[in-house]
């Protein structure tokens, strides 16, 4: 059981800057985020395209937003529970007990969801019997590629994961690529390596083509697919692959007796505290009257939320007002020399 | 205003009146129709507000602009005739569009 001052759920921009407020008024804290990476939606949707509206800085892409922000947690040594997603959020007299998919407990007075729209999770096929083949048969991401070795391996999708892989696998298996249209968005030269192995014969492409069926009963055994002008094809296969990008969920913050508002948990503007006490809520993921989804509005919303938490993670002492400029306290925190 | 007919995967329809200049997703968000999440605000960057667009109205759209076939691509059951409703601009031009929605965003 790990105990924290704070938890943060969401490495996303507000989660960062949450973690830097908490930081800077002594408490300590430790962010847990369903992605594989820090950064959230900045780095998730839209890494490379410019942000305009983030005080102070012209121009900047979510990946240089992220890269700063990291920049920013520096002197503080913040632990980061990546791939792991909160599952539950339970009561245990003071505190909150809070558990992650990968079994990681830890106890905390307050929660601080910085959740944007919830967890990045794979986007999966939307026939029902895909799911009785999942992990067995169907995959969605890749963990043991030998596992494919001299079988035949059916990838839908035309991103880059569905490319990379047709043109990885096409060394060792027997690889169909279908794809709902013509061009694919994945890098145009991983792109055109698919078109020359798919001359060679050792890629077969299926363009403007969906998958419409699949048999099989124990294991899988072929996959039916369907063109836009509604010709069926059967292709004998042994593995499906499904790279459609990825979707977010609320997922189990549902679970967690927070009033909710359509996808958004409720919060005061005072502490951006939910209907539970000790459990926040900041940026994309909450609603209050005049919310706004922008950036500097969850940086806003982390910092009064930040101040909320001092009172339960040390109620025994008086939180101080003070500013970066002349606390000595808080450049000693932050391993900068006073004047 | 424009009018625009939104068809919910279980027939219910809802024909709203829509200021020009909004966009068919801000139309359905703005008047509660259920069925578009448009989790990402209009930015193009997801595709939860993916609608089925009547045949007789597709070709009459303005062309899809770059990227959006690209998120189409990770929709739920994208189809010949989806389009993104945060990339159709509501204006005369439009009156009387009809849009079907999928059975669920994500």
């Amino acid at each position: 059981m790990i105990k924290t001052d704070a938890l943060i759920i969401g490495a996303g921009p507000t989660g960062l800057f949450t973690a830097h407020q908490l930081k800077i008024i002594g408490l300590d804290c430790q962010i847990v985020d369903n992605l594989d990476k820090i950064g959230g939606q900045c780095i998730e949707l839209y890494p490379d395209k410019p942000i305009y509206d983030i005080p102070a800085i012209p121009e900047c892409t979510g990946e240089e937003l992220t890269q700063n922000l990291i920049k920013q947690l520096k002197p503080f040594k913040i632990k980061f529970h990546l791939n792991e997603r909160v599952n539950e959020v339970k009561k245990n007299n003071n505190n909150w007990e809070v558990k992650t998919s990968n079994g990681t407990k830890f106890s905390t007075p307050n929660v601080i969801i910085a959740g944007g729209v919830g967890s990045f999770e794979p986007r999966k096929f939307s026939l029902k019997e895909c799911e009785q083949f999942e992990n067995k048969s169907i995959f969605y991401s890749i963990k043991d590629k030998k596992i494919f070795e001299g079988k035949t391996v059916t990838i839908f999708g035309g991103g880059d994961s569905a490319l990379d892989w047709a043109v990885e696998l096409s060394k060792t298996s027997k690889v169909n690529l279908i794809h709902r249209r013509d061009e694919f968005r994945g890098a145009n030269s991983t792109v055109d390596k698919v078109h020359e192995l798919t001359k060679s014969g050792k890629i077969n492409l299926f363009t403007k083509f969906q998958i419409s069926e699949i048999k099989g009963t124990s294991y899988l055994e072929s996959v039916e697919i369907t063109h836009e002008n509604k010709e069926v094809k059967t292709l004998k296969t042994d593995y499906i692959l499904g790279f459609f990008g990825l979707i977010m969920r609320l997922g189990p913050i549902a679970n967690w007796g927070l009033n909710l508002n359509k996808k958004t948990i409720e919060v005061d503007t005072e502490k951006f505290e939910t209907n539970q006490k000790g459990i926040y809520a900041v940026g994309d993921i909450c609603t209050y009257p005049g919310k706004l989804k922008l950036i500097l509005s969850g940086f806003h919303e982390g910092a009064l939320a930040a101040r909320a938490c001092f009172k339960l993670a040390r109620p025994n002492e008086k939180y101080r007002f003070e500013f970066t400029t002349s606390s000595k306290t808080i450049k000693d925190r932050l391993g900068v020399k006073s004047d | 205003m424009t009018k625009i007919t939104y068809i919910e995967h279980n027939g219910k329809e809802h024909t709203i009146d829509v200021q020009n200049g909004l966009t068919v997703m801000e139309g359905a968000v703005q008047n509660d129709i259920p069925g578009i999440d448009a989790d990402c605000g209009g930015s193009m960057a997801c595709a939860t507000c993916h609608v089925y667009v009547k045949d007789d109205w597709y070709d009459k759209l303005d062309e899809k602009s770059e990227g959006e076939d690209d998120m189409i691509d990770q929709a739920y059951e994208p189809k010949k005739n989806s389009r993104l409703s945060c990339q159709l601009t509501v204006s005369d031009k439009i009156d009387g569009l009809v849009v079907h929605l999928p059975e669920k965003q994500v």
